[in-house]
C-alpha cells in the first residue's frame, strides 16, 4: 500500500497526462457526432461578453458592405410590399408574389396565418477558418430564441440555432461538416442535401442530384422547406461548377454561397410557429413504427 | 512569485483574447489559419513543475474551446504538449543553461534556437489538431498541407511577438 502511495506520488504527473487527455479525447469523441457540443459553448455568458464588446472593432471594416446590402434589400422589400398592396386591393391571387419575394408570401400558410417570424440580431463572433464554423449572435433565451430557429441573411441562409444562452446564442454555420441541409435547383424542383468538404469558405457542395437531371451553370439553389427551420425558396447560392464522378448515379455539385461569410454583421432569425404542430406529428409518426 | 503569478495570467489572458478575438479571424489563401495560442506553453518558466504545466494546457486549451466550440479539441492537444515540454527541453537545451535562465526567451538564448524551439512544438501541436479536428482519415494530405503553412505562419506570429513585448 505504501509502494502503490510512494509510485503515485513520484510519477503524479502521468497519472494527471492521463486523465486529462482521456477526459478531452471522450469529449471531442463524444460530441464528434453532435451539431453542438452540450456544454462550454459559445453562447455562455463569458464568452459572449467578450464577443459583444469586442465583436465592434473588427467589424468596422464590414459596415459598409452591410449597410448597401441592407438597403437593397430594403428597396426589394419596399418593390414587393406594393404589388401585395396592389395585388391584395385588386383581390387577385397571391402567387405573383411567390416568385418575386419567397420572404412575404411563403411565410403565410393555407389559412392565411402567417407561420414564419422573422427578428433581427448582431453578428458579434464568426469564424471560416475551422472545419466547423459556429456564429454566436447577440440574443437568447431572453429575447425567445429557441434552439433550431433559422438565421439568415438578407434572405439568404446563414445557419442554424444549436445552442441558447441566457443573452446568446450559438448558430452552426453552413459551413460546418456536421450539417446538412435539404436544398433543391430552383429551375426544376429536383432536390438533394447540402453540405460543406471543410475546404473553401466560399463554395458549398449539393449531393445526391440523380444524373438525369438537368443542371446548368448559374441555377440557383434554394431551401425545400424539408427543413422545419427555413421557409421554402431561401436562396442558397448558385452552381458554378458539376461533374458526374466516375460510376457514380449522382452529380457533383459545387454552389457559390450568395452570402459572403467573412462579411456578415446582422442577420434574422425565422421563428417557426408551426414548429410544435410539427414535432408532435413527426413523433406521433415514429410512435406508429 | 507573486509577480510571476501576475505576468503569466496576464500572457494567458492577451494570448487567448488576441487568438479568438482577432487571429482566429485571419485566413490567408483560404486556408491557412494560425493558431498563436501556444505561445503561453512556451513561455513557461523551466522550473514549472511538470503536473502544473499538464493543468495549464488543460485550461487553455478548454479555454479556446469554450470561444470556438471544439469542445476537446485544443484541451486535447495542450494537455500532450504541456506533458511532452520538460522532455524536449531536456532534449534541446543543456542543463547550465536551465539553471541560469529562468525561461525560454530570444533575449536570453539565441534567436535561432527560439525558432526551432517554437518550430517543433508548433508541429506537434498543429499536426494532432487539424487531424482532430477532421477527425478522418479522408483528405488527409490536405489537412496536412494546411498544417504545415498554418504552422509556419504561427512561427512567424510567436518569433515576431517575442520582438515587440519581451524586449529587453
Amino acid at each position: 500500500m505504501r509502494n502503490l502511495f510512494r509510485l503515485i506520488l513520484r510519477y503524479h504527473y502521468i497519472f494527471l497526462f492521463l486523465i486529462l487527455e482521456i477526459f478531452s479525447l471522450s469529449m471531442v469523441v463524444t460530441y464528434n457526432n453532435y451539431q453542438q457540443a452540450k456544454f462550454l459553448t459559445s453562447s455562455n455568458g463569458i464568452t459572449g461578453y467578450f464577443f459583444e464588446n469586442f465583436a465592434g472593432v473588427f467589424q468596422v471594416f464590414d459596415l459598409k458592405k452591410a449597410n448597401t446590402e441592407l438597403a437593397e434589400e430594403n428597396a426589394q422589400l419596399r418593390t414587393a410590399l406594393q404589388h401585395y398592396q396592389l395585388r391584395t386591393t385588386n383581390n387577385s391571387h397571391l402567387s405573383y408574389l411567390s416568385e418575386r419575394n419567397p420572404l412575404i408570401t411563403m411565410t403565410r400558410d393555407s389559412l392565411n396565418k402567417i407561420v414564419y417570424f422573422f427578428t433581427t440580431a448582431r453578428v458579434i463572433n464568426n469564424s471560416v477558418n475551422q472545419r466547423h464554423n459556429f456564429l454566436t449572435l447577440n440574443k437568447g433565451r431572453i429575447q425567445g430564441v429557441k434552439t433550431n430557429m433559422g438565421v439568415v441573411s438578407t434572405g439568404r441562409v446563414v445557419g442554424m440555432v444549436t445552442d441558447v444562452g441566457d443573452n446568446y446564442c450559438t448558430v452552426i454555420s453552413i459551413l460546418n461538416e456536421r450539417w446538412k441541409l435539404s436544398a433543391k435547383i430552383k429551375r426544376n424542383e429536383f432536390f438533394g442535401s447540402l453540405s460543406w468538404n471543410g475546404r473553401d469558405y466560399r463554395k458549398v457542395q449539393l449531393n445526391e442530384i440523380p444524373y438525369h437531371v438537368p443542371v446548368q451553370n448559374g441555377d440557383t439553389i434554394v431551401t425545400t422547406g424539408f427543413t422545419s427551420s427555413f421557409p421554402e425558396g431561401l436562396e442558397i447560392g448558385i452552381v458554378s461548377e458539376y461533374s458526374l464522378g466516375s460510376g457514380s448515379n449522382f452529380y457533383k455539385i459545387d454552389v457559390d454561397l450568395a452570402v459572403d461569410f467573412r462579411s456578415i454583421v446582422q442577420v434574422a432569425l425565422v421563428e417557426n410557429r408551426q414548429l410544435k404542430e410539427i414535432n408532435k406529428l413527426e413523433l406521433l409518426n415514429n410512435d406508429g413504427k | 512569485m507573486v509577480n510571476n503569478l501576475l505576468k503569466y495570467s496576464l500572457i494567458f489572458i492577451v494570448s487567448v483574447l488576441l487568438q479568438v478575438l482577432v487571429l482566429n479571424h485571419i485566413l490567408v489563401f483560404r486556408m491557412i489559419s494560425p493558431y498563436f495560442y501556444l505561445i503561453f506553453m512556451l513561455l513557461l518558466p523551466y522550473d514549472t513543475p511538470r503536473a502544473m504545466l499538464i493543468f495549464l494546457g488543460f485550461i487553455l486549451g478548454l479555454s479556446i474551446d469554450a470561444f470556438t466550440n471544439t469542445l476537446g479539441v485544443h484541451a486535447a492537444v495542450c494537455v500532450l504538449i504541456g506533458f511532452i515540454r520538460p522532455g524536449v527541453l531536456n532534449k534541446i537545451s543543456t542543463r547550465e543553461t536551465r539553471e541560469s535562465v529562468s525561461a525560454p526567451r530570444i533575449s536570453t538564448m539565441s534567436l535561432n534556437w527560439f525558432i526551432s524551439y517554437a518550430a517543433i512544438f508548433v508541429a506537434i501541436h498543429h499536426i494532432i489538431l487539424f487531424m482532430l479536428e477532421a477527425f478522418t482519415f479522408e483528405g488527409f494530405f490536405f489537412t496536412m498541407i494546411r498544417a504545415f503553412l498554418s504552422g509556419i505562419l504561427s512561427v512567424i506570429l510567436i518569433v515576431i511577438s517575442q520582438f515587440i513585448f519581451f524586449r529587453k
